[in-house]
């Protein structure tokens, strides 16, 4: 598989998108506090966390016993600017806040 | 005083002597950077981020310099380099892993909710697509030419 394809794979799983949410808003997670608040077991939790760091959109950083996980955010990044060029990033922004202003929360 | 910190990955077809390079080379990472860093990369030594028209943006002081390996820098506003708390450092790694280069990027030591915290998180995946772009295709992201940037990206 292509890195793409890891990418794309990791992230059309509903469960590993809430994984990637709870760690844009809060870095540094172990695997414990990373499956409170979910209805997941922690081997399926640990099972996407592998799939995520696969596809390099989780890094890890070990510290004694504990690893504390990260959003890569770069290779959705590295995704986006294939298909979106320097001028469309503007509208493309401007559209995203309105779409959030309007439907109130982030999307 | 809460400190955050932010973990940024890419995987580029190329040599740790041609990432460290792209980094530390002025005329290189105005390409893909915008931006271009000024050091003489020695440990202890000053280093500057400096726009095209040469306005230092961002600076700080060179921990650590294990070419092609490892850079480790202080990084402040240039008003605040006097405050050796406002300074947060920057870590490159860099790995060759089976004919692919890891490059990590570790921006810690950021005091939470400051300026820098929350503008850097735009600014490095930024910075790390156009560089890897550059170095596998010889062309930067377009989304850089022209704009007058920060250190962070903004």
């Amino acid at each position: 598989m292509t890195t793409d394809d890891l990418v794309f794979k990791a992230l059309a799983d509903a469960s590993r998108r809430l994984i990637l949410d709870r760690l844009r808003d809060e870095g540094g997670l172990a695997l414990g506090q990373l499956c409170e608040g979910h209805d997941m077991s922690r081997q399926a939790v640990s099972k996407h966390l592998a799939i995520l760091e696969e596809a390099n959109l989780v890094v890890s950083v070990r510290r004694g016993r504990e690893k504390f996980h990260h959003l890569n955010p770069v290779p959705i990044h590295d995704i986006a600017l294939r298909w979106i060029g320097r001028f469309q990033a503007d509208h493309l922004a401007a559209l995203h806040h309105l779409k959030q202003v309007l439907e109130g929360d982030r999307p | 005083m809460n400190t955050t910190e932010f973990h940024y990955t890419t995987y580029i077809k190329s040599t740790p002597e041609k990432v460290w390079t792209a980094i530390t080379t002025p005329e290189f990472a105005s390409k893909y950077w915008g931006n271009a860093n000024f050091s003489d990369w020695q440990a202890g030594s000053r280093w500057e981020h400096r726009t095209p028209n040469g306005t230092t943006v961002c600076t700080g002081l060179v921990r650590e310099s294990v070419p092609p390996k490892r850079l480790v820098l202080s990084w402040v506003l240039p008003d605040d380099f006097g405050d050796e708390v406002k300074h947060s450092r920057v870590t490159f790694a860099i790995d060759d892993i089976q004919g692919m280069v890891r490059l990590s990027v570790t921006h810690d030591q950021l005091v939470e909710g400051s300026d820098m915290a929350t503008s850097i998180s735009g600014g490095w995946p930024r910075v790390l697509s156009s560089l890897k772009s550059f170095l596998e295709t010889g062309v930067a992201l377009d989304t850089w030419a022209g704009q007058e940037r920060s250190c962070h990206g903004k």
